[in-house]
């Protein structure tokens, strides 16, 4: 294996850098990382259930973030259930969320898209005789309420469909989803993953009738480590990790005290100008979207438009080209993007969420997923879209599908 | 996304694919071949001239992640001046040497680069010659077998998903 230090080097670091890598992680800002500090060496250092001062003063802490979010998403502070990321939110909605339950009944529905930290421990469970069952989605990746009403049944224990898609950026209409699953039986469970709307669209609990959702710090520039389970106050949970003095009911643990410190200001910075924010992440993505697809020939967009889309989401897949070569040359050039391409994997399987919205294998090897933030700039994005088309036209040089499909036009003209 | 190996690749291959060597199609080419395909996201064609028993010039295209790229750019570095059994005798094991190293998720890319380079030999001798030298295997190289394995298992990701390529 080569050593990545030497890579780096070799890499360098580009005069220019843009990330649009905010689905995968992000960058976090001074005023975040600032606030976090003081909780490592001056104050709230201690254990947040332990009766001494730091102790206390980390317990203020949590209690404080945990405020602070509920109010954002009209949730009591008790019905917050702290864990160390989003992926361990998720596993405790489906995991313990099926645990607590019996085995009355055992059938969990999913949509296709969801993310693995749901689709995988709901899978899990089949080995404890549950079943799961996935609800297909539409081109754009829509869930029809129809169909999903078709799917349950008096077997039905849990249904899990996420608020905002993490890949193209679909928002489901989860009101009438709830309404759907409800009406038919108000006992089922539901689960929204809603880590990709946090931030980025109104979420009201109370509103949408949902048991349970996940959300996370670092989805909207905080730090790494903390995810957010709501659980109305009647959802019953099992916890799925098991251990000794925490604050919290489900989840075992020392609190991470600075990264919820930071978790809390980039709540409070995400949450102030809230309309002027969306306004301006939608504004860029609109450039980056118009910029690429009037530049680049040969390009698919992925999800639907407007205003069923989350606002700071952009998938495209660029034919004849594959991902993982876009994402090292756009490095090259300080822009910083993921794809949904199979070449990270050696099971050939692309992106399951590409795929479910009925795109060809190809066509998903040459997915890019882009997430703009508020904290960047018309001419960040203007940047990107110089880089873009002679970074495709480089590799499709090279490519001979490009090459192919050049000559296959051409006869095509000349008949 | 299912599963995510952290890829990370020697400074030989970023350079290959910033600049890679003897890219693009040979018009004058004395045999080409192909090996991969588009739905597993890595195609490699490689284009050999050849001259008595020398292959005199070589290059490349490529539809594939970095190391595919720059796999397919080293093999037709390496076999240029070599004579047909030479460059037969190549395995992906030298070209993953000549890149510096890979991870070992990406083996295949060098596998594909060298699975080409066979077709397009056994193919020159096949169509071009019409002869079967002594040294070349009637049996399929294990290179060979691999990138028709990875062109059929792409089929059966067809079966898997309901839809026909």
């Amino acid at each position: 294996m080569p050593k990545v230090s030497e890579f780096i080097k070799y890499h360098g670091k580009p005069v220019r850098e843009v990330y649009l890598d905010h689905e995968n992680s992000g960058w976090v800002p001074p005023e975040v990382v600032e606030a976090m500090l003081p909780y490592f060496n001056q104050k709230g250092y201690g254990h947040p259930s332990i009766t001494n001062l730091p102790g206390w003063e980390a317990y203020e802490v949590v209690e404080s973030t945990l405020e602070e979010v509920s109010k954002t998403i009209n949730a009591r502070g008790g019905e917050l259930i702290l864990t160390h990321s989003g992926t361990e939110a998720n596993n405790l909605a489906i995991i313990g969320g099926a645990l607590a339950r019996g085995k009355e009944r055992n059938k969990i529905i999913t949509s296709a898209i969801e993310h693995v930290s749901v689709l995988f421990p709901a899978r899990s469970l089949e080995e404890h005789g549950y079943r799961v069952v996935t609800v297909p989605v539409d081109k754009e990746g829509f869930v029809d309420p129809d169909l999903l009403s078709m799917l349950i049944d008096h077997e039905t224990l849990m249904v899990s469909i996420q608020m905002v898609n993490h890949e193209i950026g679909t928002i489901q209409d989860i009101k009438t989803l709830v309404e759907t699953v409800k009406d038919k039986n108000d006992k089922i469970i539901f689960h929204t993953d809603a880590v990709d709307a946090y931030g980025r669209m109104k979420i009201d609990v109370e509103e949408l009738g949902v048991d349970l959702l996940t959300l996370s710090s670092h989805k909207i520039h905080g730090p790494k480590g903390i995810g957010i389970l709501y659980a109305r106050e009647d959802v019953k949970l099992k916890p799925v990790m098991h251990g000794a003095l925490s604050t919290q009911r489900m989840w075992p643990g020392v609190e991470n005290t600075p990264a919820l410190a930071g978790f809390k200001k980039a709540v409070e910075l995400a949450f102030s100008n809230f309309d002027y924010n969306i306004e301006k992440m939608k504004k860029l993505r609109d450039r980056l979207m118009h910029g690429i697809l009037e530049n680049v020939p040969d390009v698919l967009l992925n999800g639907p438009m407007g205003e069923k889309r989350a606002p700071d989401n952009l998938n495209v897949s660029f034919l004849y080209v594959e991902g993982e070569s876009i994402t090292v040359e756009l490095s090259l050039r300080g822009i910083y993007v993921s794809s949904g391409s199979a070449c990270t994997s050696r099971v050939l399987e692309p992106s399951h969420v590409i795929l479910a919205i009925g795109r060809k294998h190809e066509e998903a090897h040459g997915s890019i997923l882009f997430k703009v933030s508020r904290y960047q700039t018309e001419e960040d994005i203007e940047y990107v879209l110089s880089q873009i088309p002679p970074a495709i036209e480089k590799l499709r040089i090279m490519s001979p599908l490009a090459r192919e499909s050049r000559i296959a036009l051409k006869k095509t003209v000349e008949a | 996304m299912s599963t995510r190996t952290p890829l990370i690749y020697t400074p030989k291959i970023l350079e290959l694919f910033r600049n890679p060597k003897n890219l693009g199609r040979m018009e004058d080419a004395s045999v080409s071949s192909q090996a991969g395909s588009p739905a597993c996201g890595d195609v490699i064609t490689i284009y050999l001239k050849i001259n008595g028993d020398k292959i005199i010039d070589a290059s490349f295209e490529s539809y594939g992640c970095a190391a595919n790229i720059a796999a397919a750019s080293i093999i037709t570095e390496m076999v240029k001046n070599k004579t047909l059994k030479e460059a037969w005798d190549i395995t992906w094991e030298d070209v993953t040497n000549e890149l510096g190293g890979l991870p070992s998720i990406k083996y295949h890319c060098s596998i594909l680069a060298v699975g080409g380079l066979k077709r397009a030999i056994r193919r020159y001798f096949e169509e071009v010659r019409k002869e079967h030298p002594e040294w070349l295997p009637r049996d399929l190289s294990k290179e060979e077998r691999q990138a028709l394995e990875e062109e059929e298992l792409i089929e059966r990701l067809y079966r898997k998903y309901g839809t026909v390529p």
